[in-house]
């Protein structure tokens, strides 16, 4: 009796938060359903155009003969460092993948992770390059990428998944969501960081905007723009388990099924598997990006 | 009419320049502009004609402005207010495609630091004007390779710039500029970020290429004796206006104000002016010496003083052939020590 006393004497504290809640899921949900009612169509084909290209890269993958990606491997590894020793341990981890009996599901994963990549490659180059080109960009992306970065990847997979169904396409549309924002970044602080002299030097003799572009800002900030795809493709591995749990398979799974049977050692394989693939991408982009660097005909 | 006409050329950096340079014009001053707007005011009201083959010198401390009136002439910074004319087309109102045009054509230029592509081989940073054209590789790699040789750097085509010393860097600077094929250089402190014996010799052959290609330069510095050596004419900049235009000579002999005098204080006279600054009649009473035994009349001071100690005959002076006088040693004792 007491407290009711009390409340009825205050109603002012109990007042001073508005709803804002309800009115901000009503219109998200109401505005994800006018998305699926009138431009589902355009969602499904954007989700098949991606799906083929996925496919594409799988088959490749899963349908050639472990040996034969091995010894890609080999090959990429020792173009990319000119060293032995390091085209032996990349594929060494890859044959340690196989043994694991992770062969098949990496393969899966891998594909998820180009296609992935490749995605923020299109998106995050021609985005930070426009950052650096526009303080006006620059301040309208920035806070955006510490969004995409920050909000709980579940928070866009519901409405993803609404829109393209479960499976490959929210995953990948998740995982670039997640990666892509290092990409950006990077290629932007590249960029901005060329010397004034050398951009100088480009516009004195006669360069138009483009051929500035092409041939002198992208290709001295490409140091920080491999940085960039490096991160890119790590933070995408870093995805695969998340976008398991949307129904996209390979490595992830392992994990994810590890969690529900409680599996440790399952679990204990799938996490081996996505460190060891994380470490072969990892230094073959990097042999890689060197190389770049340091090829002038490259 | 000059090849290069600055009008009325006005530059203030800010955010209101317009505004700001109003102020300048009712007489705030350039430190009170930037205390009070936070505009600099980098160049006021410049009137520059530039004649076609000479080199001609800006030459100023730092901050006087010199690296911005240079930008000018290719347009990399446009004006607050006035204009550029290259051969009587106006600079400054060219759309973009005149204006990239009009660099390819007209406007190489040569940057302090090198402002070389590091990612590019020597060979391919010479020829990248012609590559921005459109030149098919093969023949921009034979004219490049021709000016790789012309200053001296054959043999280094295939090496990137990290791997040149910063002598060479900058003769791949010169090669880049010359391979562009235009009439006019600008050359902003090409030789200031090089060691002095460097900087000599690249004077000495740029010199030594412009007698052959006549080229007009327009050359940037903060270093006097450069400005004296290789400058037909030297323009002065003090805060952004231009106190002094005129020949070396001029700016020695007849320093604008007291400036350019107190500018021109410690530098070497004797190197920088000629013996027919000192040019006496020959003594009527006396032989007329052989021409062979007397000096050039456009030699360096400098290097005539030798035969001067000691001597106690007049030393006779020749304009090619012909005995034209004698050296006055009061006044080159005059010349060399002013108000001393």
């Amino acid at each position: 009796m007491a407290t009711a006393g009390v409340t009825a004497l205050l109603p002012a504290a109990v007042d001073i938060f508005p709803d804002w809640r309800t009115p901000l899921r009503h219109a998200t949900n109401a505005a994800i359903d006018t998305l699926i009612v009138r431009f589902g169509d355009q969602f499904e084909a954007f989700a098949n155009s991606l799906l083929t290209i996925l496919i594409a890269i799988e088959r490749v993958l899963r349908g050639a003969p472990p040996w034969a990606i091995l010894l890609a491997t080999a090959v990429l590894a020792f173009a990319v460092s000119r060293r032995w020793r390091f085209a032996l341990g990349a594929t060494a981890g890859m044959w340690m993948v196989g043994a694991l009996g992770q062969w098949d599901q990496s393969m899966q994963t891998l594909a998820l992770v180009l296609v992935s990549v490749l995605v923020s490659i299109l998106i995050g180059l021609p985005l930070g390059v426009w950052c650096a080109r526009s303080d006006w960009v620059r301040r309208v992306v920035a806070p955006v990428l510490d969004l995409m970065q920050t909000i709980p990847s579940f928070v866009y997979l519901i409405p993803a998944a609404m829109l393209f169904g479960l499976g490959k396409v929210p995953a990948i549309l998740a995982t670039v969501v997640y990666a892509a924002p290092p990409l950006i970044r990077l290629t932007e602080l590249g960029i901005r960081q060329v010397s004034r002299e050398a951009i100088e030097a480009g516009r004195a003799f006669g360069a138009t905007r483009w051929q500035l572009l092409t041939s002198v800002q992208i290709p001295l900030s490409l140091p920080s723009i491999m940085q960039g795809i490096n991160q890119t493709t790590m933070m995408a591995l870093a995805m695969v388990v998340i976008a398991s749990m949307i129904g996209a398979r390979g490595v992830g799974e392992t994990v994810l099924l590890g969690l529900q049977r409680n599996d440790a050692g399952e679990g204990l394989v799938g996490g081996l598997v996505i460190v060891v693939l994380a470490i072969v991408l990892d230094r073959i982009l990097q042999a890689g990006g060197r190389r770049l660097q340091t090829d002038p005909d490259a | 009419m000059a090849l290069i006409e600055l009008r009325g050329l006005s530059t203030v950096f800010g955010p209101r320049p317009q505004a700001a340079l109003e102020r300048v014009r009712a007489g705030m001053g350039k430190a009170e502009l930037l205390a009070d707007t936070g505009h600099v005011l980098a160049l006021l009201d410049i009137d520059l004609d530039i004649e076609a083959g000479e080199i001609f010198v800006i030459m100023g401390l730092s901050g006087s402005g010199k690296s911005t009136l240079v930008r000018h002439i290719n347009r990399l910074i446009d004006p607050t207010e006035g204009t550029v004319r290259v051969e009587g087309q106006d600079v400054t109102a060219l759309p973009i495609p005149g204006l990239i045009a009009l660099r390819r054509r007209r406007l190489a230029m040569v940057f302090q630091r090198f402002g070389l592509h590091a990612h590019r081989r020597v060979i391919d940073n010479v020829a990248y004007a012609l590559e921005i054209q459109g030149i098919d590789r093969a023949r921009r790699h034979a004219e490049a390779r021709r000016w790789i040789e012309r200053v001296g750097l054959s043999g280094v085509e295939n090496q990137l710039p990290s791997q040149l010393s910063g002598g060479m860097q900058q003769r791949v600077g010169l090669a880049r500029a010359l391979c562009a094929g235009t009439d006019i250089i600008l050359m902003d402190e090409a030789f200031s970020a090089l060691d002095p014996l460097i900087r000599s010799q690249l004077q000495a052959e740029l010199l030594e290429l412009q007698a052959t290609l006549g080229k007009t330069v327009v050359f940037i510095t903060h270093d006097l004796d450069e400005a004296l050596r290789i400058g037909n004419r030297i323009a002065v900049l003090r805060d952004g206006a231009l106190v002094h235009v005129g020949t070396p000579e001029d700016i020695l002999l007849r320093p604008a104000d007291a400036y350019v005098a107190e500018f021109v204080r410690d530098v070497n006279r004797a190197r920088a002016l000629k013996v027919h600054n000192a040019l006496a009649p020959w003594p009527a009473e006396l032989p007329v010496p052989e021409a062979a035994a007397a000096v050039d009349a456009d030699a360096a001071i400098e290097t005539v003083l030798p035969r001067l100690v000691g001597r106690r005959a007049p030393l006779a002076v020749r304009r090619g052939d012909e005995v034209v006088g004698r050296i006055c040693t009061d006044t080159l004792r005059a010349l060399l020590e002013p108000e001393r």
